[in-house]
C-alpha cells in the first residue's frame, strides 16, 4: 500500500536570489504521529537543504517553530500533519515581524521590548542569601503562575493587527510578563513598570480584539493581562486625582 | 551572487498590512463590526444633547424634536440603533470578566459570576432610571 503524502507549500525568501517571496511546494509523507515540523525537517533532510526555519526543542516549551500555518499562527511542533489533509498545507513565517529568509524571522524588536518592561523581580532592597528565601504561599503563585507559562513563541504578535499596524506596540507576551512580576508577592516593581506602560505604545494600544489569546499554546491570556492592566492604570488615575497627596 | 550579511541587513523583507486586513480572519471583521457599534453609542449620546436643548428652548422646539422622531423613518433607524446598542453593550458585558478579577476567600470567582454581577449592575441601574423618570 502506498503512503499517503501531503503537500506541503512554504513561503520561501532567498534575498540573494530574489527580491519578492515566493512559494516552493513540496510532497512530505502524511505519517500518523507527524506535526508540520516533521514535514518540514523531512523537506530539509530530503528534499531541499536550502529551506531555513527555527525549531529546537519539538514538545512545545522552547517557543522556537512558531509559524503561519494555512494563515493562522501555529507551533509547528504542535500541528498534526494529519489533521491538515488533504492539504496543501501554506506555510509562511510569522507575521508581523520582517523576514530574514524563508521561515525565520527577526524578532530583536520583541526582545528590546521584553527588556523595557523589566521582566524580572525589582526589590528596593535585596536581600542576602542568608537571610533566606522569599516565601511564597500557594495562593500567591496562584496569582501570577498562568502568565509565567509564557513561552516567547511570538504567536501572540503575529495574531495581533494592532502590532502589525503600529509597530511601536509593546505587544502582548511583553505586556503578560509584565503582569506575571507585577503580582508576584516578591516583586516591588509594579510602579517603574507603570511608568512604561501606561503610555499610549503599552496597554493603551491594546483594542482588545482578544486574538492573542486565543491563539497562545499556553493559555496564558494576554488580552486578559492587559485589561486587567488597564483597570488598575485606571484606577491609579483616579486616586491621583482625588487623592493628591497621596502614594501613588 | 555574494551577499553581506551584517546585523541590519538591507534585505528584510517586510511583509505590508493589506487594508482590509480585518476582512482575512472571521474573528478580525467580528472586532471590527463591533468597533463600529460605537457609532450608535456616539449617535445616541448625540441625540441626547439635542433633546436637552430642545427642551431649553421651550415646548414647542420639544414637540418639533419629538414629531420628527415619531415619523416611520427615524422610527425604523432608532429600532436598528436599539439592536446595534444592544449587541454592544451585551458583547461589552461578556468581555468585563477579562478585566475584573474579583476574590472571596482567597479564591478567584469565576467569570460567570463576574458577569452575573455586572448583569445585576446594569439591571439595577435600569431599574434606577426608570424609578426616576416615573
Amino acid at each position: 500500500m502506498s503512503e499517503t503524502t501531503i503537500e506541503i507549500a512554504v513561503r520561501r525568501y532567498r534575498p540573494e536570489v530574489e527580491v519578492e517571496p515566493s512559494w516552493q511546494s513540496y510532497e512530505v509523507p502524511c505519517r500518523r504521529e507527524w506535526m508540520v515540523l516533521d514535514g518540514l525537517n523531512w523537506i530539509k533532510d530530503r528534499l531541499d537543504g536550502t529551506l531555513s526555519y527555527r525549531w529546537a526543542c519539538r514538545m512545545g516549551v522552547c517557543g522556537s517553530c512558531g509559524m503561519m500555518v494555512n494563515g493562522d499562527p501555529t507551533l509547528t511542533c504542535a500541528a498534526y500533519l494529519k489533521d491538515l489533509l488533504p492539504g496543501p498545507v501554506r506555510v509562511e513565517p510569522l507575521r508581523g515581524f520582517p523576514v530574514v529568509r524563508d521561515l525565520v524571522v527577526d524578532i530583536s524588536d520583541f526582545v528590546a521590548k521584553l527588556a523595557s518592561v523589566k521582566p524580572w523581580i525589582v526589590r528596593a532592597i535585596e536581600k542576602s542569601p542568608d537571610d533566606g528565601e522569599y516565601l511564597q504561599t500557594p495562593e500567591q503563585l496562584a496569582d501570577y503562575k498562568q502568565y509565567s507559562m509564557c513561552i516567547n513563541c511570538l504567536l501572540c504578535y503575529s495574531a495581533c493587527p494592532i502590532y502589525a499596524l503600529e509597530p511601536e506596540f509593546v505587544g502582548p507576551a511583553a505586556l503578560a510578563l509584565a503582569q506575571r512580576y507585577n503580582l508576584d508577592s516578591r516583586d516591588e516593581g509594579a510602579a517603574e513598570r507603570m511608568e512604561i506602560l501606561s503610555q499610549h505604545e503599552g496597554i493603551w494600544s491594546c483594542t482588545f480584539v482578544g486574538e492573542c489569546s486565543v491563539v497562545c499554546p499556553k493559555h496564558v491570556d494576554p488580552a486578559g493581562a492587559i485589561q486587567r492592566y488597564k483597570l488598575d492604570a485606571a484606577a491609579d488615575w483616579v486616586r491621583s486625582v482625588l487623592l493628591p497627596w497621596g502614594k501613588r | 551572487m555574494s551577499t553581506t550579511y551584517r546585523r541590519h541587513h538591507p534585505r528584510w523583507h517586510r511583509e505590508r498590512t493589506p487594508i482590509f486586513w480585518w476582512l482575512g480572519r472571521f474573528a478580525y471583521t467580528r472586532f471590527i463590526a463591533r468597533e463600529l457599534t460605537s457609532l450608535a453609542v456616539a449617535w445616541v449620546a448625540l441625540l441626547v444633547v439635542v433633546e436637552v436643548a430642545a427642551l431649553g428652548r421651550g415646548p414647542a422646539a420639544w414637540e418639533r424634536l419629538h414629531a420628527l422622531l415619531r415619523t416611520p423613518p427615524a422610527v425604523a433607524l432608532h429600532a436598528l440603533v436599539l439592536g446595534v446598542l444592544l449587541f454592544h453593550s451585551l458583547t461589552w458585558l461578556h468581555l468585563a470578566p477579562k478585566a475584573v478579577v474579583v476574590r472571596l476567600g482567597g479564591r478567584r470567582l469565576p467569570d460567570g459570576a463576574v458577569l452575573a454581577g455586572h448583569y445585576a449592575a446594569w439591571a439595577a441601574a435600569s431599574l434606577g432610571l426608570l424609578w426616576v423618570l416615573s
